[in-house]
């Protein structure tokens, strides 16, 4: 039998895969990419699009969608880091501004020193009540 | 017997805010066995992540990421983790009280410090207390999503670059176990070196595809974004359970509760009877005599 590689794939919110291969397809921004067993170790950007691997032994090909990722080349081992969704410069600097915009609109007039004192009277008082809480459950 | 329609209203009262309880014990324990499973699922990609970042420290030592090099520490940004909802138990306030406790303590070595959020409660505390917060994310639901912490995270990251904050450090629950949840705070920015030097050697390096600054850029974001994800999955287990903790106690609360009104109630009852017969009896002996 040929040598194989192991193949991990795996996204932020789940595992996708993880087995042996003989030869991996994936569509890296500078191009398609093959990549067999003892390839030199490299590390690129994925564009959203299959990755193909196939396992050997006439196996049918196992299919996976990325919407772009990190793809990681070790001698005997390739490491896909899926995105878990579409992913832009400009998508992100949009996400970025919204989460600021939020904040902004959230904390209207604020001021930016913290009080520390009213910060610890409202802990101490929540902390007070938990504690009775606890106490009542206590002593019954 | 004035008293015993009140207790018996009373009664009720409790009996219902009981189901409710239960209801909520119930749900969260569901829901807790989900966000536990969310958060084993996560962490597949954080530990290859954390391999091919090791990896990369170890190839490719003289190209230098902003976010691996530290310096100077004026101002830090937190990213604190909470919950959106409320009623569980101490999970937040103890997190805040463990977080005022270190920024009072920065403050007196004259350190600044400013704020993203993530969750309602974190954004509502800072915003009765004071604080700059820089960016927040709320209403994540039960099952978070990456896309929804990406512009918050960035905020930070560009702020780091921009040299606005020298350090940054994530503030979360880590989940112990369903009785026990850690208040953490741990550094984020700068990224400490990969300490786990595997077999690999130094005499070797990646090709970059497109080159090694963009990959670089690329990776550690995703790196610090999986990094905060895992958190926020984590606190969210955390607060699963905090809750059913909570609601299982008041559950066990409103049954005290109830027990012991309804003592109450059947002693009134008892002493109106026994006045009511005292009554009749008096009543009787009065005719008789």
């Amino acid at each position: 039998m040929a040598t194989t590689i192991l193949v991990d794939i795996v996204s932020a919110e789940c595992h996708l895969y993880s087995g042996q291969g003989v030869m991996v397809y994936a569509s890296a921004v500078m191009g398609e990419l093959g990549i067999a067993p003892r390839h030199a170790p490299l590390i690129t950007r994925l564009k959203p699009g299959e990755v193909r691997v196939d396992p050997g032994n006439n196996q049918p090909h196992e299919h996976f969608y990325v919407s772009g990722g990190i793809l990681e080349v070790q001698p005997f081992k390739v490491t896909i880091l899926a995105d878990a969704g579409v992913r832009a410069g400009d998508l992100d600097e949009a996400a970025a501004q919204e989460a600021k915009r939020c904040a902004e609109d959230a904390l209207a007039n604020q001021h930016a020193d913290m009080d520390f004192a009213k910060a610890q009277t409202e802990l101490a008082e929540a902390v007070a009540q938990l504690r009775a809480i606890d106490r009542i459950r206590k002593t019954k | 017997m004035a008293g015993a329609k009140e207790i018996r209203t009373k009664i009720a009262s409790v009996k219902s805010t009981q189901k409710i309880t239960r209801a909520m014990e119930m749900v969260a324990a569901a829901k807790m066995r989900k966000a536990q499973d969310r958060m084993l699922a996560t962490r597949p990609y954080t530990e290859k992540m954390k391999q091919v970042v090791g990896h990369i420290a170890l190839a490719n030592p003289e190209y230098k990421h902003p976010f691996v090099v530290s310096r100077e520490v004026r101002k830090i940004g937190y990213i604190v983790i909470s919950s959106d909802r409320g009623l569980c138990g101490g999970l937040n306030t103890n997190l805040f009280r463990f977080l005022v406790k270190e920024i009072k303590a920065l403050q007196k070595d004259g350190k600044e410090v400013a704020f993203c959020t993530v969750g309602n409660k974190a954004l509502g505390f800072f915003r009765r207390v004071g604080g700059q917060v820089m960016a927040q994310a709320t209403h994540l639901g039960d099952a978070p999503r990456v896309e929804a912490l990406v512009g918050t995270v960035k905020v930070m990251l560009d702020a780091y670059i921009n040299g606005e904050v020298d350090e940054i450090r994530l503030a979360y629950n880590t989940f112990v176990n369903t009785m026990t949840q850690q208040n953490t705070v741990s550094q984020l920015v700068p990224l400490k070196a990969g300490e786990d030097a595997d077999s690999l050697c130094r005499h070797w390096d990646y090709i970059y595809e497109p080159g090694a600054q963009e990959v670089m850029d690329d990776l550690l974001v995703r790196y610090i974004e999986s990094l905060v994800y895992q958190a926020v999955v984590e606190n969210g287990a955390c607060e699963q359970s905090a809750r059913m903790v909570a609601m299982k106690s008041a559950t066990d609360n409103a049954g005290d509760l109830i027990s012991e009104l309804k003592l109450i109630y059947n002693k009134a009852r008892q002493a109106a009877i026994t006045q009511e017969i005292s009554e009749i009896v008096g009543g009787a002996a009065a005719v008789a005599a």
